[in-house]
């Protein structure tokens, strides 16, 4: 089982590499997209199936999609981009080599509350019993959340065709 | 219930160099006879005039963003419909809210005319 | 030994017990296993779309009043053999400032997406690649993916047609999944769980002939109108049109990668099929399936052919939708009926009436809103009949 661990999350740490990493903005959509069914498999292994299939109907089925939409909605399609690196690039990376180091001191010292118990055989039902019952407020507010979403992304479209 | 996925691994490593495999095998058999002018894109017989860049409309982006809220809500929906046999009424109650905020959502797309393709 | 001993579940065990008999250690055995079956499910796969290639074109020809293939072997059953062997040997066109990966990886995802799917389609009962609990939301991830190789196909290609055939076809990929999700989400309701095997087994709950598209063919339509979107068949076909958009995005593929795109088309119909069969019409369900189990496999296979079928002929018959009719259609028309029908559907099932009562009812209720959405349809189309009329009438002048 670790083996199998250390493929998946070797296979997604490269994926996310080539997305910071690539010339091209497609080609750093595309590696995005493997990152997220690298994901989706590491879901897949805690067995919680419900999660990997929402991942990918989401992640890479919907969002994976509108952001190469947005990309092509910017700019010109086939252009290889400029590098990936500009003046101001070791400020940056002395910024994001002080966060990497906190956060791996973060996730190293602290005791995380982990239990061995196996998921249960009838998980989503538990998930819809508890999306109705003991949180059914964050259920609510989700859909206003995607209602107001929805309004803002129509009202931002239109104005530049009134 | 783990060891199912073990076999969708499998199929997903199968299925995807089976293609490979295909291609490779066309490319041991097929005649190669690369011709600047096969080579170039096809437009009815017509020269390409320009780069290749197409109007992306904005519709296409609100499509595609109608699409994203409307699978979000189809995620949410998919453990509703599992629980339902088991939970009450009132639950019942709350899951139509969830869906009539969504249609009032969607309602509002269709009045905007954010649904309409030109 | 007896046909009732003939029981497919076991087989995976005789295997499994084969293999440890030769040696091989037991952590590697399942990983042999899978690997045997998921090859077995490819060629079974392979075989299947010959036929399916063969069998589409007969009906077709056949609505065309004209015969179809019929040189190439017996009633041209090798003509697909053929074809393939054709496509084999064809050059390799690639287009200059093509982005070499991404063309090269689309037609193979378009063909993983629609393998994929077939890992949890029930053969028979508990005959399954992969009996997992989110059956139903996995052939819906699958099919997102299938959209993602249609983006991609659409824009390796350097070819503005294929970049607008692409965007279009991903905006109708997206937009039929909706109503897709929510149709199949109905039966989901009516039998408590996701699992494809579980959905099969529960359509004997209304006394024999409970298949669901007796009691919501509502659902079943939406499911079906949405399985012709998905799977880009006519009438909604508009990215295939030679005199549209010629081919859309697999305008620059030739030889072995176009045949890949041709493979997952009719695959990907059959596979469409096989759910509809699943969720809709008892799967593997059927008389005496219970002391025979493998009589499953064969009343399986019956309902897919049928379906597949109605498919071809929904093609030959029906002509072609606009885009913009397309997309108005699943928003304005699918999309609320689906959502109105899922409350109506729990509406009912919370009432807890004995069953066959609760059957008919639920019966009832998909055939008034099925028609009271056909007649709100007609209303608004004749509004806008009127309108265009209106539009176009020049004013006769009064003397």
């Amino acid at each position: 089982m670790a083996i199998v661990f250390i493929v998946i999350a070797s296979i997604t740490v490269l994926m996310a590499i080539g997305t910071v990493t690539a010339r091209n903005l497609f080609h750093a959509a595309l590696f995005l997209v493997g990152a997220f069914f690298g994901v989706a498999a590491l879901y897949a292994t805690l067995d919680a199936g419900f999660l990997a299939a929402a991942q990918i109907i989401i992640y890479i089925g919907a969002i994976a999609t509108l952001i190469i939409f947005a990309i092509m909605l910017s700019r010109s399609m086939m252009g290889r981009e400029a590098g990936a690196l500009n003046r101001q690039w070791i400020y940056a990376a002395i910024g994001a080599s002080l966060l990497f180091v906190a956060l791996a001191a973060l996730v190293l010292t602290t005791t995380f509350n982990t239990t061995l118990l196996p998921v249960p055989d009838n998980v989503i039902y538990q998930i819809g019993a508890g999306f109705v019952g003991t949180y059914v407020i964050p259920f609510e507010v989700a859909s206003i959340l995607l209602v107001a979403a929805l309004v803002g992304a129509i009202m931002l479209a239109r104005e530049r065709h009134r | 219930m783990l060891s199912e996925y073990g076999f969708i691994a499998a199929l997903g490593i199968i299925a995807f160099i089976f293609p490979f495999v295909g291609v490779a095998a066309a490319w041991l058999l097929r005649p190669k006879r690369p011709d600047p002018i096969k080579n170039s894109a096809y437009e009815c017989g017509v020269e390409t005039i320009g780069d290749t860049w197409v109007q992306f409309r904005a519709q296409y982006y609100l499509f595609a963003l109608i699409f994203v809220i409307f699978d979000i809500e189809a995620i949410f929906l998919f453990p509703f419909a599992v629980a339902f046999k088991e939970v009450g009424l009132f639950a019942v109650v709350e899951a139509f809210l969830f869906i009539m905020i969504l249609i009032l959502g969607l309602v509002y797309a269709w009045k905007k005319g954010a649904l309409e393709w030109q | 030994m007896d046909l009732s001993q003939l029981d497919l579940r076991n087989l995976g065990l005789l295997f499994n017990q084969l293999l440890t008999s030769f040696g091989v250690p037991p952590a590697v055995v399942p990983i042999i296993g899978s690997l045997l079956g998921a090859l077995l499910l490819l060629i079974f796969a392979l075989t299947l779309v010959l036929g399916l290639v063969w069998f589409e074109r007969k009906i077709a020809a056949r609505i065309q009043d004209r015969f179809g293939p019929n040189r190439v072997g017996p009633f041209g059953l090798l003509q697909t053999i053929a074809d393939a062997l054709k496509l084999l040997t064809k050059e390799d066109i690639t287009p200059t400032n093509a982005d070499r990966v991404t063309y090269n990886l689309a037609p193979a995802l378009a063909v993983f997406h629609v393998i994929m799917a077939l890992a949890v389609i029930p053969f028979a009962n508990n005959v399954i690649g992969a009996n997992i609990n989110v059956g139903v939301m996995y052939i819906i991830a699958f099919g997102s993916i299938g959209s993602m190789a249609a983006l991609m196909a659409g824009w390796s290609s350097n070819n503005k047609y294929a970049l607008l055939g692409g965007f279009r076809v991903v905006a109708q990929l997206l937009s039929y999944e909706i109503p897709l999700g929510l149709a199949m989400m109905i039966p989901v309701l009516a039998a408590g769980t996701m699992n494809m095997n579980e959905l099969a087994e529960a359509q004997y709950r209304y006394a024999g002939f409970g298949w669901y598209i007796f009691v919501m063919p509502t659902a079943f339509f939406i499911f079906l109108v949405a399985t012709l979107a998905e799977g880009e068949r006519a009438p909604f076909d508009l990215l295939e049109a030679e005199s549209e958009i010629v081919a859309g995005f697999n305008i620059e593929y030739s030889g072995m990668k176009f045949a890949w795109f041709f493979l997952a088309f009719f695959l990907n119909s059959w596979v469409l099929a096989a759910i509809a069969t699943t969720v809709f019409l008892g799967g593997w369900q059927g008389p005496f399936v219970d002391q025979i189990p493998a009589l499953g496999v064969i009343y399986f296979l019956t309902k897919t052919l049928v379906v597949f079928w109605l498919l071809a002929w929904i093609r030959a018959t029906f002509p072609r939708l606009r885009i913009d009719q397309m997309m108005s259609y699943c928003w304005k028309f699918l999309v609320p009926l689906a959502l109105v029908l899922f409350m109506v559907t729990a509406v009912v099932l919370k009432l807890n009436l004995p069953h066959p009562l609760e059957g008919i009812v639920l019966l009832a209720a998909n055939v008034v809103l099925l028609l009271g959405a056909w007649w709100l349809l007609g209303r608004e189309q004749r509004k806008q009949i009127g309108a265009s009329k209106r539009a176009f009438t020049p004013e006769i002048p009064r003397l």
